[in-house]
């Protein structure tokens, strides 16, 4: 019988940008199971609502991610709007929909850097954050912010992107998907990577369904769920289904983000051909009164934004559900039965943010 | 509200999350409120896009039993409403004893 052994994974850790602990149970070189602890930069934002004029919150659900900031912007005002009734104008939800593909492709690009560089694949990692370089400057050049980016608030958007400016962006995006179908058959097809992705971490859909796992996570074990099939923004006029592998490896995983990162591309350019002129922004009157969950799907997968209010300018409660959250429970067990060095690139193929988990 | 909205009491919990999983439904958050007089809790449950919320409300006294041994993910919903709620809930079935958050201050939400 193998001897038994507990490793200290973390929390710090060169393949982790983020702190999170693991105490790994190794049988030889095999792990059996693998027990979380996290809890390190808890920042208690949710609880900043008490303190924050609802209105001003906005800024606080931005800074509860660097990456997927827009969106947790987006997803605190879209509930807050539904609790006030709010319409906001057809030009601002187009607006969401393209700043929110663009924070996905920004942010599977930063994923498959981090991964290829955790396999030790240099070049490749330098390409993936060359292209999303551009993302960013098209974020600086639209937004005035390469991080946070501060044009969300209740009642649509605080800056609108010109037409040519549009225009520009989908030339822009033409280039780069040349650039990513060079770098996808790098990612899919060579040799050392997929030594590193196929048949390591499988994740059935059995278990992505009751593991509770969300976003390109669930989607790579064969779930189409995607929740802006739920149809905020202008998602309901766009037409795309849920890009899914039914595989369950961190191969599949890979596949599904880069597939995720073309289907981007061709969701902006429905926009931008269908966006109509007019405002951004509705004016927003009175305070909100009463309580929405409302669910968006990030990068990560789905984030959920519970608002209660209680007609006062201060919120009693906002609660987001964010998606590595419920990814912890999956990432554990894919885990199970990896060989001890596998262990770094499982973590990263959930595409932790620990900074979004603690908030 | 996304979702239907079912109120149960503290003793319906079990069973009703029994019935979720029995109906093939997936665990998708669960969040504490505080109120005046204790919390109020939701727990939400998702079948394909069909979204349906547990609510019950407690008193500060009041103990739970945890959801976990039916939906294996519920351990960590769990175990961070007893660290930033102090909310009463036994039979976690990976309990942190209110260390699952390195926070100065215990119970910061309550």
């Amino acid at each position: 019988m193998s001897t038994r052994s507990i490793v200290p994974f973390g929390p710090q850790h060169p393949v982790l940008p983020e702190p999170i602990h693991l105490d790994l149970v190794l049988e030889d070189e095999r792990v059996v199971e693998a027990v979380p602890s996290i809890g390190f930069i808890h920042r208690g934002l949710e609880k900043l609502v008490e303190k924050k004029d609802f209105n001003e919150y906005v800024y606080v659900a931005e800074r509860i991610c660097g990456i997927c900031s827009f969106m947790h912007g987006m997803g605190y005002c879209e509930a807050v709007e539904h609790v006030m009734n709010v319409e906001i104008p057809d030009r601002a939800k187009y607006l969401r929909t393209i700043w929110s593909e663009m924070s996905r492709i920004h942010s599977h690009l930063l994923w498959l850097g981090l991964l290829a560089d955790a396999f030790g694949f240099e070049s490749l990692f330098m390409q993936s954050w060359r292209m999303r370089e551009k993302i960013l400057d098209m974020f600086e050049y639209s937004t005035g912010g390469r991080v946070i980016f501060s044009v969300n608030k209740i009642g649509g958007e605080l800056k609108d992107m010109p037409n040519d400016m549009l225009n520009s962006f989908l030339s822009m995006f033409n280039d780069m998907e040349k650039e990513l179908k060079t770098l996808t058959k790098t990612f899919l097809g060579d040799y050392a990577v997929n030594s590193r992705l196929k048949d390591v971490g499988f994740l059935t859909k059995q278990q992505a369904h009751d593991l509770g796992t969300v976003g390109p996570f669930m989607r790579s074990s064969g779930i189409a769920l995607d929740t802006r099939k739920l149809g905020y923004a202008a998602y309901p006029n766009i037409d795309f289904e849920p890009i899914t592998s039914t595989v369950g490896d961190s191969y599949a995983r890979t596949d599904v983000r880069i597939h995720e990162i073309f289907q981007s591309f061709d969701i902006i350019r429905q926009a931008v051909a269908k966006i109509p002129n007019g405002e951004v922004s509705v004016p927003v009157k009175g305070f909100p009164n009463g309580e929405y969950m409302m669910r968006v799907e990030q990068p990560r997968g789905e984030a959920v934004y519970y608002v209660k209010a209680n007609g006062t300018k201060f919120l009693d409660r906002v609660r987001v559900r964010t998606p590595t959250f419920a990814n912890l429970p999956g990432m554990l067990e894919t885990l199970k039965g990896c060989q001890l060095a596998d262990v770094p690139i499982l973590i990263l193929t959930i595409d932790p943010c620990i900074s979004c988990t603690e908030r | 509200m996304d979702g239907q909205i079912l109120s149960i009491g503290p003793g319906d919990l079990v069973s009703g999350a029994l019935q979720m999983k029995h109906d093939g439904y997936r665990l998708v958050q669960i969040c504490a409120i505080r109120t005046k007089t204790g919390f109020e809790l939701y727990y939400s449950f998702a079948k394909e896009y069909n979204l349906v919320n547990m609510h019950l409300e407690i008193a500060d006294d009041t103990e739970i039993t945890s959801i976990s041994n039916i939906f294996e993910p519920a351990f960590l919903y769990e175990n961070e409403i007893v660290d930033l709620f102090g909310v009463k809930i036994k039979l976690i079935t990976l309990d942190y004893k209110g260390n699952l958050y390195r926070i100065e201050k215990k119970t910061p939400f309550k």
